[in-house]
């Protein structure tokens, strides 16, 4: 009994020694505890705290409206509004396909959405929304929202969309915006303001778009949205509006536009009106034109391929990347040149008989005239467009002195309009030519160039400002299209400035010289005696051509069985009034063959319009069909006026 | 008549421990409460499973040691015929073998042997008295391993370490020679590099992430990590009742159940925490007390391997909700949602309360 009760004693104080050891390291593993929490809860609170913070507030990005574009009377050129679209959330979605095929029974879902929703996919991250289909009807949308409950990750939302109300009218000026794109993204983050394109999901890509994309684009807002783990948001928390886009207010009138689009009919070609005094743009035009609706959502590869590979090439902005041959256009600015150095002030005059020779040669520059004009001066020489009076002149200038005098005119540089992609053209030298063809300048390239022809190559623009520059008695105002920024919140307008951006002193007498010349052409006996018939008030003008395929030596131009793409360019500068411009037009009609008969009656249905507000007569027979070249019924049309 | 009411009802009960488990269970409601999102049918659902597991605690702190070491025997022998019928014929859920479809009902055999071996254990013991030998502990290892294997093979890892755990104690408490402690725990520790040696590499990359939820954020690791930004973002005295981010915008995983200690860590802070583990260094100090007064060897085995047990199954789950531990799917006792653990629990403290009031009965 006593060894029994010695052993159970025994045996009690050795489990409870045990039952210590465990109660030991109950302890110590529950202060391992402690000790974890001490160092989650208050060492590392903050950064927790930090993470917390992270998980449940998300930064929405409320995107800004973008700015409207109005021409100068307030017509809205690009505006935007909200339409419905469906969107589906493809990582929320089981099975995309399926799902889209039943949205097809209850929502016309056509293939061209399909299209456009892949590539929308290919662009966009599984758990951003993507629109199966835009422009819902509110039919539509209530059909939808009734079966909403059958589809989740299928949502209806209301996008801004942008619109170009007056479609193909300017949209080469207007320009369009599209889908950001890879390289878009590169270019935001290397200008630094990425992040102020959170939740925008179209920029500018061509026209005043594109150029004045960061006033246009507005500064985006966010909210700070408390969200779950799903990412649906529970509640705003706190909210920075967006500040809209500013509005762009144009020099260009929209009306006017029509007009000048009107009047080239179904030909191709460009047209540039500057006010030379301020450089405002007064109307750009490119045709055939296209319509930049389609581009906004991401253009079809139908319309893509309708557009892209037409013979028409409607998606070329020619005046500012079509390069011609200034032609005959070049002569006022040669005379100039001739004047200004002193070589064929008055009385100086030639004969002409119909062509000129280089001494030592026997080659002959033939005038478009075979037989010749006679006595000529400078101010007839100007008017009747002698080619054998500016050969000579060429010559004796020299290219240097030639193209470094004519450069002031804007002659083969870029006139910084606010458009991008410009090209400069090209006013040729001799160290060009080295640079180029490794080959050494010859005298007869010379003589050509003072004709416009050979290696000169001018843009659209460029004659327009270089004709500007003239109106303007040699100063050069930087040409715009916006006149006025329009502060997308207050209203407040600012206005852009004129800039000189060159200026050249010319001797008034010189100058009267070669206005006078111009003003000679649209009178009768002129080369555009036709364009300035009836007119009110004067203008100043010159006629060209410019060949599209070289003619050889012997052979004749012959206008007749020749390919309509061959067809010589026709080209028309003009300033009005000439004693005091407000307007200068340069106008290029794709093989249009003559300045006088196709460009130079567009170039006066829009003075007509901008200076008397007179609407054209509706006569389309005069420009849409080119008038036959050996007509010699219509009486107000002359030889001069058939050739430059 | 209402005196004897009351002491027919509550003579059995240990007012300590009904006390410590009254708190821990106001503490559950309401932290349920804010986990199931305000959902008061939660809470409902809870106290039926409360009044369950009050009942079982009633009937098992009504039994007598003495008829518990005689019932250790049949327990384990049913216990050990149901699971090998759940290897056999259970069904299948969750990919995992687990419940026995009895026509009537379905039952998860591996609950019942939560109870089961460590009575056998005690009672294996008890009867071996005085003849302390290591063969002993050779016949006890085997009478643990066999049920341990077959929960692991159903899977249920978690539910098979701790049974495990809990036979382990009562070999412990029996008295398991310290030298071989050392021996095998040191052999352990040797033997890692080989058994990490034999491992494929996605089986060594899961045990990784086990370790490290980092490696995966947003796979095996979510919910850790989840559980950790919640617990270190409720700072010292937490963000407050229904006012957990973490919690209350969905996302932590689990967390009326297994992840609930990240939800009262979040909303009671650091403050809160010291609170919980101090009520559970209670109820564990009672269970030992209890443990180290009981009168036969049957009744200290039993009684200190339930309350290690408890202690297992608090610091498994605040340890891998905390991510100092891999994450095995262990609820925190008391405190998780859940009927089955519930009743198993209080089961559990109903048989230290008859240890503890039927001492008199036994004494020799």
């Amino acid at each position: 009994m006593v060894a029994e009760l010695k052993n159970y004693i025994h045996e009690q104080y050795y489990f409870r020694l045990r039952l210590g050891v465990a109660g030991l390291i109950v302890l110590s593993l529950f202060t391992l505890l402690a000790f974890r929490f001490y160092y989650l809860q208050i060492l590392h609170y903050d950064h927790y705290q930090t993470l917390a913070e992270n998980n449940r507030i998300s930064l929405v990005p409320t995107i800004p409206n973008r700015g409207l574009i109005l021409d100068k009377n307030g017509v809205v050129l690009a505006h935007n509004f909200f339409v419905y679209t469906l969107e589906i959330t493809p990582s929320k979605v089981k099975n995309l396909d399926s799902t889209i095929a039943e949205l097809g029974q209850l929502i016309e879902v056509s293939s061209q959405d399909k299209k456009r929703f892949k590539k929308f996919r290919e662009q966009s991250h599984s758990f951003e929304s993507a629109p199966i289909r835009t422009h819902l009807n509110e039919f539509e949308a209530a059909t939808f929202a009734v079966n909403h409950f059958r589809f989740p990750g299928v949502e209806i939302k209301s996008r801004l969309f942008r619109h170009y109300p007056l479609g193909k009218l300017g949209s080469h000026m207007v320009g369009y915006i599209g889908r950001i794109n890879d390289k878009d993204i590169e270019n935001l983050k290397k200008d630094g303001v990425y992040s102020n394109y959170k939740g925008s999901d179209h920029i500018g890509k061509s026209g005043l778009e594109q150029f004045y994309e960061q006033q246009l684009h507005g500064v985006t807002g966010f909210q700070q949205v408390e969200i779950d783990a799903d990412g649906h948001a529970v509640r705003v928390l706190s909210s920075n509006a967006p500040i809209p886009g500013d509005n762009l207010i144009l020099s260009a009138d929209s009306k006017l536009q029509e007009i000048a689009e009107t009047a080239f009919g179904e030909r191709r070609g460009a047209l540039v009106a500057i006010n030379p005094k301020t450089g405002e743009v007064l109307s750009y035009v490119s045709q055939p034109t296209f319509n930049p609706n389609l581009f906004v959502d991401g253009i079809d590869s139908e319309n893509w391929k309708l557009l892209n590979e037409s013979l028409d090439k409607p998606l070329i902005n020619r005046p500012l990347r079509g390069i011609y041959p200034p032609g005959s256009t070049f002569k006022p600015f040669v005379a100039l040149a001739g004047l200004e150095s002193g070589k064929r002030n008055p009385p100086f005059s030639i004969q002409d008989g119909g062509f000129f020779t280089l001494a030592g040669s026997s080659h002959r520059y033939r005038d478009w005239k075979p037989s010749g004009h006679g006595m000529v001066d400078m101010q007839k020489a100007i008017t009747v467009s002698c080619d054998t009076f500016f050969y000579g002149l060429a010559m004796e200038l020299g290219i240097e002195r030639l193209t470094s005098f004519v450069s002031h005119f804007g002659f083969g540089r870029k006139s910084d309009l606010d458009i991008k992609g410009e090209i400069g053209g090209l006013l040729p030298t001799p160290e060009w030519k080295k640079r180029r063809y490794k080959q050494p300048w010859y005298p007869g390239e010379t003589v050509i160039v003072g004709i416009g022809q050979g290696y000169t190559l001018v843009t659209p623009l460029q004659l327009a400002q270089a004709t500007a520059i003239l109106a303007n008695n040699g100063v050069a105002m930087k040409p715009h299209l916006v006149t006025k920024i329009q502060n997308g919140l207050t209203g407040k307008q600012m206005d852009i400035p004129a800039i000189v951006q060159d200026r050249i002193e010319l001797n008034p007498e010189n100058m009267a010289i070669v206005k006078r010349g111009m003003v000679d052409v649209t009178l009768p006996g002129g080369t555009a005696a036709s364009v300035g018939a009836n007119a009110p008030y004067s203008i100043a003008a010159k006629t060209g051509t410019a060949q599209v395929i070289g003619i050889k030596q012997n052979e004749k131009y012959n206008e007749h069985g020749m390919n309509e793409r061959h067809l010589d360019h026709a080209l028309f500068i003009a300033f009005a009034p000439a004693e005091d411009p407000t307007i200068a037009v340069a106008v290029i009609v794709e093989n249009g063959r003559h300045g006088g008969s196709t460009a130079g009656p567009i170039a006066r249905k829009v003075m007509d319009y901008y200076l008397l507000g007179k609407m054209p007569a509706v006569e389309p027979s005069a420009v849409a069909a080119p008038v036959p070249a050996n007509a010699t019924g219509t009486a107000t049309i002359t030889e001069e006026e058939l050739h430059d | 008549m209402i005196s004897k009411l009351f002491h027919f009802l509550f003579k059995h009960f240990d007012s300590f421990l009904m006390a410590c488990l009254f708190f821990a269970l106001l503490l559950s409601l309401f932290v349920l409460y804010s986990a199931s999102g305000q959902d008061i049918s939660r809470i409902y659902a809870q106290g039926f499973n409360v009044l369950a597991a009050l009942g079982a605690m009633w009937l098992a702190a009504n039994i007598s040691p003495l008829n518990l070491e005689r019932a250790a025997r049949p327990l384990y022998i049913l216990g050990m015929l149901l699971l090998i019928a759940v290897a056999l014929f259970g069904t299948i859920s969750h990919g995992a073998r687990r419940w026995l479809n009895l026509g009537f009902m379905q039952i998860q055999p591996s609950e019942l042997m939560r109870i089961a071996v460590p009575m056998m254990l005690a009672w294996y013991f008890a009867s071996r008295e005085g003849k302390s030998s290591a063969s002993n502990f050779v016949i006890g290892s085997l009478l643990l391993a066999f049920p341990v294997a077959l929960i692991m093979k159903q899977p249920d890892l978690g539910t098979s370490l701790l049974i495990a755990s809990s036979g382990f104690y009562v070999l412990f408490l029996a008295g398991l020679s310290w030298r071989f402690l050392l021996v095998a725990s040191a052999s352990l520790l040797a033997l890692m590099p080989v058994f990490w040696s034999l491992l494929h590499d996605y089986q060594r990359k899961r045990i990784e992430i086990l370790f490290d939820p980092t490696q995966d954020p947003l796979g095996a690791g979510y919910h850790t990590i989840q559980a950790i930004i919640a617990i270190g973002s409720g700072g010292s005295a937490g963000k407050g009742w229904l006012n957990g981010t973490q919690t209350q915008l969905d996302f932590l995983p689990e967390r009326t159940t297994d992840f609930i200690f990240a939800v009262f860590s979040e909303e009671f802070g650091f403050l809160g925490n010291m609170l919980l583990l101090t009520l559970f260094s209670l109820i564990i100090a009672r269970g030992l007390v209890i443990a180290s007064q009981a009168q036969n060897t049957f009744s200290r085995l039993l009684a200190g391997s339930i309350t290690l047990n408890f202690f297992s199954y608090a610091f498994v789950n605040m340890g891998m909700v905390s991510g100092i531990l891999p994450v095995v799917g262990v609820p925190l006792p008391l405190i998780s949602y859940g009927g089955t653990s519930l009743v198993t629990l209080y089961l559990g403290f109903g048989i230290l309360m008859s240890i503890h009031t039927h001492k008199k009965l036994v004494a020799t």
